[in-house]
């Protein structure tokens, strides 16, 4: 093998490209981004660099040790097709990226606001979304987010935290129900409130009112808030469309590949935000958004390509944190329906506690507020239910 | 030498952060009943490290679990790239200080 093109240029890019080096691939690495930025890490978006707390130096993934990878960067270059074969990688600029082996890692984009763009309708995924919704938030006025969500709560509380009158409208009863369970989304939901922010939950959207710019969000039960600057907070979609025809299996939920990266054509291997993978640890398939997955599924992507053993000798379970409202919130594991949830740290109203979630028995996923280093503690107890025997 | 406190002030396994009379925090940590001491803030992201899990000699960071030796300051492995400062400690008369080192040592 030659040359690796990496598709993306954001945390599981250069983790794919790092990762090839580590494991002595020489030859070339060409790492294709969408945006004309070096990596850069995009969790402060919704927080600090929101908050402009931080700059866009601080947001930097890379070091200058880094230049020793020798990476050959194609940046403000979308990939639009990939040879049949994943033999070649064309550019929208027309330039076509020869390669023997490619990693994908497109990441994904904000779902938007189905209809025209409206001026002061906002998502946030990128840097450039979130320095055009800091100037927005600037003149203070009213904000309201779509979706209730960790992005949405993140953008609610830190809006708050700058003298923003927020409010937060949620389509679900219950925020984050789908994700926690019922009993630890009524605790994070209760945030809102102390917070200071409007919740109103259990309402779809049924539009948004303007004309020059954003005036106001139509609920759907008739009522209308008034709004300067509305985030759209509903989600993301994995950017895989440019693959149709190029043989790779994939469907609007990402990527298909193995837990280490594989898909179906042995020189191609995906990793990060535009995967639907299978889950070594839950044993099933997920796509799953979080940070540490786009680091550690580059990782394993790239040894796969190489025809290296990929896999842990214990499956890492999924994790994720938010921080929001002055609570560093932590979960790792997988959580189903039937799962029993209790609380084995502290106490939820003190907003210090760590919840355990039980699978016969077993400890198959955490949840800590507050609580880094228990957090720590429990997550090694967890046993992944993958490994469940059969009942 | 900044004044830590009495070595019981810092429990088997567990750290404690001092930030009066420091530019930057400092995490200083027992293990075994050898305490060791750096940088508090992770080097990869805004964490404090005094908050994270130790195992054997080296820290995991609260946040992204990145580790770090205590005794080096060196980070295992992604996401952290860079080291953090270690200081000298010294128990003198029944209290702990940190004497801290003035510039980031070269990483081998």
């Amino acid at each position: 093998m030659r040359t690796v093109a990496v598709i993306g240029g954001s945390l599981a890019g250069i983790s794919a490209a790092r990762a090839l080096r580590e494991h002595g691939f020489d030859g070339r690495v060409v790492v294709v981004g969408a945006e004309d930025r070096l990596p850069y890490d995009r969790p402060p978006l919704s927080k600090e660099f929101l908050a402009d707390k931080i700059g866009i130096d601080d947001l930097a993934l890379t070091t200058d040790a880094d230049a020793e990878l020798d990476l050959d960067w194609r940046l403000g270059e979308t990939a639009v097709r990939l040879d049949p074969r994943g033999r070649s990688v064309v550019l929208a600029s027309g330039q076509e990226v020869a390669a023997d082996g490619v990693v994908l890692a497109t990441g994904a984009r904000a779902r938007p606001w189905p209809g025209d763009d409206l001026p002061g309708v906002h998502t946030l995924r990128t840097v450039d979304d979130a320095i055009a919704l800091r100037d927005g938030l600037r003149s203070g006025g009213r904000l309201v987010v779509i979706g209730a969500g960790f992005i949405g709560a993140e953008v609610a509380s830190t809006a708050r935290d700058l003298g923003v009158e927020v409010t937060v409208v949620e389509a679900e009863r219950l925020p984050l129900a789908g994700v926690l369970g019922p009993e630890l989304a009524a605790v994070c939901t209760s945030l809102h409130a102390e917070g200071g922010v409007r919740l109103i939950a259990g309402t779809p959207v049924a539009g948004l009112v303007g004309t020059d710019r954003v005036r106001e969000v139509r609920l759907a039960d008739g009522r209308a808030v008034p709004a300067d600057v509305v985030v759209v907070g509903i989600g993301a979609l994995p950017n895989v469309e440019w693959l149709a025809g190029s043989g790779v299996d994939h469907d609007p939920r990402g990527v298909w590949t193995d837990a280490a990266g594989a898909t179906n054509l042995p020189n191609v291997v995906a990793a990060g935000d535009c995967t639907f993978s299978h889950c070594a640890y839950a044993g099933v398939e997920l796509r799953q958004e979080h940070w540490t997955n786009a680091l550690q599924q580059a990782s394993a992507a790239a040894a796969t390509l190489l025809g290296r053993d990929a896999a842990p000798a214990r499956p890492a379970p999924p994790y994720f944190w938010s921080d929001q409202y002055g609570v560093r919130m932590q979960f790792a594991g997988h959580r189903t329906a039937d799962d029993e949830v209790e609380i084995i740290e502290g106490d939820p109203d003190s907003r210090r506690f760590v919840a355990g979630y039980r699978r016969d028995g077993r400890l198959v996923a955490v949840f800590a507020m507050n609580q880094p280093k228990l957090f720590a503690k429990w997550r090694r107890q967890l046993a992944a239910p993958a490994a469940a025997p059969l009942a | 030498m900044i004044l830590v406190g009495r070595p019981e002030d810092i429990p088997l396994g567990e750290a404690v952060r001092v930030e009066e009379g420091v530019e930057a925090p400092i995490a200083v940590f027992n293990v075994d009943g050898e305490f060791f001491a750096i940088d508090d803030t992770c080097t990869h992201q805004d964490a404090s490290l005094a908050d994270g899990w130790v195992e054997g000699c080296s820290v995991e960071c609260p946040l992204h679990a990145a580790c770090f030796d205590l005794r080096t300051g060196m980070p295992s492995g992604p996401p952290a790239k860079t080291p953090v400062r270690t200081h000298e400690v010294v128990v003198v008369d029944g209290f702990v200080y940190v004497r801290v080192a003035q510039a980031v040592e070269a990483a081998a």
